[in-house]
């Protein structure tokens, strides 16, 4: 299989990337590019816009096209008023699980309700990794963080049935265990008209994966493997899924 | 200028401005209406807001003009999405802005910062009303002074400007776009709810100075650090491949947030800018201060109680002057100085307990006092008086 050159998309002189070894932001990264340009979208065209945290800097600095780096929890509402007033620009945000669940979460009720015709890919590692391995609204039940030493005594969200309630027309999740799928899942959402959400279940071994018996990438992905079963709308919106499992799939 | 201009300098006495006479024109209107008409006559085509007393009228205004002269109007979820979005169409090529009264500012004060940072020209219209808190939403004050000068983290200088007429709301409006063009910055234009909310006749004719974006390519995005000057605000979509953030960055927006230098250059560059143009941004208003012993200096809708105390201060033999500010920040520290030398006393008048008193104890060598008050009404001439006397 051919495999596209990505390197054009990227600012060589910021290179190697920030993040951590086995970090899973890296197969994200791929997947998006790899999608824009078998979809041969021009990519000075694009605006990818990020909040704060690590998966903001997947687009900023590496991506070469414009990247807006904004403040945490509001690349949203950013990117919603570049779209509205340029409606030709290609929008893309970009950004991690604390950012736009957390901390941002009512921006992202508000653009999938208002169908704003932009992408959002939500890189959930279901932690804060940058600042030091936080709670994170996306962290599973039990699970242990910097701030739950005893385990997480709540739930989490599940970001899909959140979206998909609020009215998005085009919603999906995979994991970074399931590449070529999350590439498809991207690049649906990328042509779709309207507001489109992916949801990419990925990696952080370093803040996640070490406070719970999963310190090497390897555990991680395997992990990943396991829990991700395929779901349909349906059993998304019901919120059936069994004990300890995640559906993945494209939802709409 | 002179007391002889009397009261018609309340209803658009304008100085040094061109008339128009083909459209030529005078209308009963709001402060927040000739707000919106100085936002469309600067070339506004952008507003992203959230309602909220007492500013609301500028927001349902735009809903209506903006679509029908081509702009976008973007009613978000909340006061940090508005500046949010207007920060986003900003950098995609539109002159924006927000309007918000104290609570809702509070809120935009981060991403306030965030403009700064990054060189984004914005209008922020703050009607201020009585504080702290939700407070009195239709009562006015003046207690956003700090807050609009230090309110976002980290060291900036701010530009501020504060009118007193509908008039001035439409001229300031015009001018606070101009300068946030020129400076590459965020500005605020602060009014309060008497001001916002008063109507008086508005003369729309005379010819009004716009600032062109420039369509230029290939400059670097943030400024020419040896000059520290703004270079002209790029937009999205033309190719440049912009990187525009918040972290500390250099002059092309790559960020670098261990190196001491790209942060000194970068706070220079943000502050310098507007503190090396401070007399000619911090245009204050003299009346009769040329033979004054008390120098009543005020702003907003004090300045006009200040102006009704000084006539019967005057009769009654007193040697009153008044400095209105026209601009808050940068605050006019020359000019009050200035008074103050020649001056045997300063009053502050002002709808807080002390906010530009404190700056101008700062700068002046004479005695000052104020008449200050917070109880959600304007002072009234007599209090001032009574002071003076």
């Amino acid at each position: 299989m051919n495999v596209p050159d990505i390197k054009k998309y990227l600012r060589s002189e910021v290179m190697p990337t920030p993040f951590c070894k086995g970090c899973g932001h890296g197969i994200l990264m791929h997947a998006v590019l790899i999608a824009i340009d078998e979809l041969g979208m021009e990519f000075d065209n694009m605006l990818f816009v990020s909040g704060i945290g690590c998966a903001a800097w997947i687009p900023s600095p590496h991506f070469a096209a414009d990247t807006l780096h904004t403040t945490h929890g509001r690349p949203i509402p950013f990117a919603t008023g570049a779209k509205m007033f340029n409606p030709e620009l290609d929008v893309v945000v970009i950004s991690g699980d604390g950012d736009l669940v957390s901390i941002g979460g009512n921006h992202l009720i508000h653009a999938a309700r208002r169908n704003i015709d932009i992408t959002v890919i939500m890189a959930n590692n279901k932690v804060y990794g940058m600042t030091g391995g936080q709670l994170a609204s996306t962290t599973p039940h039990a699970c242990i963080t910097s701030t739950t030493p005893e385990g997480n005594p709540e739930r989490e969200f599940d970001t899909c049935r959140l979206a998909l309630g609020c009215g998005a027309g085009c919603v999906a999740r995979y994991s970074v265990a399931e590449p070529v799928k999350l590439r498809r899942a991207i690049r649906n959402a990328l042509r779709y008209k309207g507001f489109s959400y992916v949801e990419a279940l990925t990696i952080c071994p370093t803040q996640f994966g070490r406070m719970n018996k999963m310190p090497t990438p390897f555990q991680m992905i395997e992990q990943l493997r396991e829990v991700c079963v395929p779901g349909t709308r349906e059993q998304v919106m019901a919120g059936d899924v069994p004990e300890g499992k995640v559906y993945v799939g494209e939802f709409s | 200028m002179n007391e002889s201009i009397s009261r018609n300098a309340f209803i658009g006495k304008r100085m040094n401005a061109k008339r128009d006479e083909t459209k030529q024109e005078k209308r009963m209107m709001a402060g927040n209406a000739a707000c919106v008409e100085g936002a469309l006559a600067a070339g506004c085509n952008f507003y992203g807001g959230y309602p909220i007393t007492p500013s609301s009228e500028i927001m349902n205004l735009m809903a209506r003009r903006l679509p029908a002269t081509g702009g976008v109007f973007a009613q978000m979820e909340d006061e940090i999405a508005s500046i949010a979005a207007v920060i986003g169409a900003a950098w995609a090529g539109a002159k924006a802005m927000t309007a918000t009264s104290g609570p809702g500012l509070a809120l935009m004060l981060e991403n306030i910062g965030y403009a700064r940072a990054t060189e984004t020209p914005c209008v922020v219209v703050d009607v201020q009303r009585c504080g702290p808190s939700t407070g009195q939403a239709t009562r006015p004050a003046q207690g956003d002074v700090m807050q609009v000068r230090f309110g976002a983290s980290g060291d900036c200088e701010a530009i501020a400007l504060a009118p007193w007429s509908v008039q001035e709301m439409y001229e300031m409006t015009v001018r606070a776009f101009n300068l946030a063009e020129r400076y590459r910055t965020p500005v605020f234009l602060v009014t309060d709810e008497l001001v916002s909310h008063l109507h008086e006749l508005v003369d729309l004719s005379a010819e009004t100075a716009v600032l062109k974006r420039p369509e230029t390519r290939g400059l670097p995005p943030f400024g020419d650090s040896a000059t520290n000057a703004p270079t002209p605000m790029p937009r999205f979509g033309t190719g440049e491949r912009l990187l525009v953030t918040g972290s500390s960055h250099d002059e092309w927006g790559y960020r670098k947030t261990t190196d001491p230098t790209v942060q000194r250059k970068l706070v220079e560059r943000i502050t310098s800018r507007i503190a090396g143009d401070r007399n000619e941004i911090a245009e204050v208003e003299e009346i009769n201060t040329e033979d004054a012993e008390i120098v009543l200096v005020s702003f907003g809708f004090s300045a006009r109680s200040a102006y009704a105390a000084m006539r019967p201060a005057r009769e009654a033999g007193m040697k009153v002057g008044l400095a209105r500010l026209k601009a808050l920040w940068p605050f006019p520290r020359e000019a009050i100085r200035r008074l103050g030398d020649g001056a045997d006393r300063l009053i502050v008048v002002e709808m807080n307990l002390g906010m530009v008193r404190r700056e101008v104890e700062r700068v002046a060598s004479c005695a000052v006092s104020g008449v200050h008050k917070n109880t959600g009404e304007p002072i009234s001439p007599r209090e001032i008086l009574r002071v003076i006397s």
